[in-house]
């Protein structure tokens, strides 16, 4: 699938600028965008480097093990299949709180130690488990509380109340969770 | 209420941070050790995800700034207009998927032209803070830990996208 779609869009991009005689565009993106993608993975190495060590400290005095067994049963309701009192608990825990608060770059970090810690318990390395799965789209359809980027453009743009917002966002940002959810778990028996 | 929403996100980080240490000083563990064991996995996985990040980065950008994103946001237009998506918000919630930063541009735009507390701008804030960039996310996941065969993550995910627009549309209809 993901193959299909990144031919998709460079033949198509291709295609487009080859038509619209704007082909040095491409050029210009194959160097910009990879560098910047380069620089984002750097960017991050900072902050992946932050939460890997304060999980191992977590760790190491038994916190994780603590959140796994408060909050287990009900993410287990979510991911059935990771077992009790696994690490991957409070990871997945801990992804989901800086998720709703906003916190993008700590929520991957901590989000990447989660699916690394479910690789583990995946029997094909290659094939992607359910609770990956379900992991992924409950990340990917936003859990965030207020959505602080919108709030400032919104405030820039001069509105009389930029924080009106806040409850649909919320409302629209349960439907789709709701939605990716239950979506989900009818998928993951087919594929 | 909103304030304190406001304040639990400036806080939670430093929150998270002061009890991972306390509990860790209480249970007597030689945390500055354990940081730095811990911290010295950060470079691999950096390294790890980098291969995925260019790739994904390279065909956004493609797609993006050639007007192939364009072109198909015209082809989907009379889709989408039937079912009842407005003409101004469907560039938004092509792009919300594709990439954030381009999205946020889009918003911008659409605050500019209509105004912040038009139906448009409120439905564009709304769709912005429901959804999430979709391509990039499950390249750098699953890039991270080497899975080939992502199954049904991008159509649940992509599901729940179209459920992200509906639900944006909708709920501002029925509160504005």
């Amino acid at each position: 699938m993901m193959n299909r779609i990144w031919i998709f869009m460079i033949i198509t991009g291709i295609g487009v600028a080859v038509i619209t005689r704007n082909t040095q565009i491409i050029n210009a993106v194959v160097i910009q965008n990879t560098q910047e993608a380069v620089l984002f993975a750097i960017g991050l190495t900072g902050i992946m480097a932050v939460w890997l060590g304060l999980m191992n400290i977590a760790e190491k005095s038994g916190l994780i093990k603590g959140i796994g067994r408060i909050m287990g049963p009900l993410i287990r309701l979510l991911f059935p299949e990771i077992p009790k009192n696994h690490p991957a608990i409070s990871s997945i825990v801990m992804n989901m709180v800086a998720n709703m608060f906003g916190a993008g770059n700590s929520a991957t970090a901590l989000g990447l130690k989660a699916m690394e810690q479910l690789q583990n318990i995946n029997p094909y390395k290659k094939r992607a488990s359910n609770a990956m799965c379900m992991f992924l789209v409950i990340n990917m359809s936003s859990i965030q509380l207020v959505p602080l980027s919108v709030l400032k453009i919104r405030a820039d743009a001069g509105s009389l109340n930029a924080t009106e917002i806040i409850g649909t966002s919320l409302v629209a940002t349960t439907v789709s969770t709701i939605v990716g959810i239950v979506s989900c778990r009818i998928l993951e028996r087919t594929y | 209420m909103i304030y304190l929403l406001n304040l639990l996100s400036v806080m939670i980080i430093p929150i998270m941070i002061t009890v991972i240490l306390i509990y860790g000083m209480m249970k007597k563990i030689d945390i500055y050790e354990a940081f730095v064991e811990g911290a010295g996995q950060g470079f691999q996985t950096a390294i790890r995800i980098m291969p995925y990040l260019i790739a994904i980065f390279l065909a956004i950008g493609i797609f993006k700034d050639s007007g192939g994103l364009n072109l198909f946001t015209k082809i989907l237009y009379p889709i989408t207009n039937f079912l009842g998506i407005p003409r101004e918000v469907l560039p938004l919630a092509i792009m919300r998927p594709v990439s954030g930063s381009g999205a946020l541009g889009v918003v911008k735009d659409l605050l500019h032209t209509y105004g912040p507390d038009s139906f448009i701008g409120r439905v564009a804030s709304t769709m912005m803070g429901s959804a999430e960039t979709i391509f990039y996310t499950m390249a750098v996941y699953f890039g991270a830990v080497g899975i080939k065969n992502s199954r049904h993550t991008l159509l649940a995910a992509l599901i729940s996208h179209v459920a992200a627009v509906f639900a944006s549309i909708w709920v501002c209809r029925w509160i504005f």
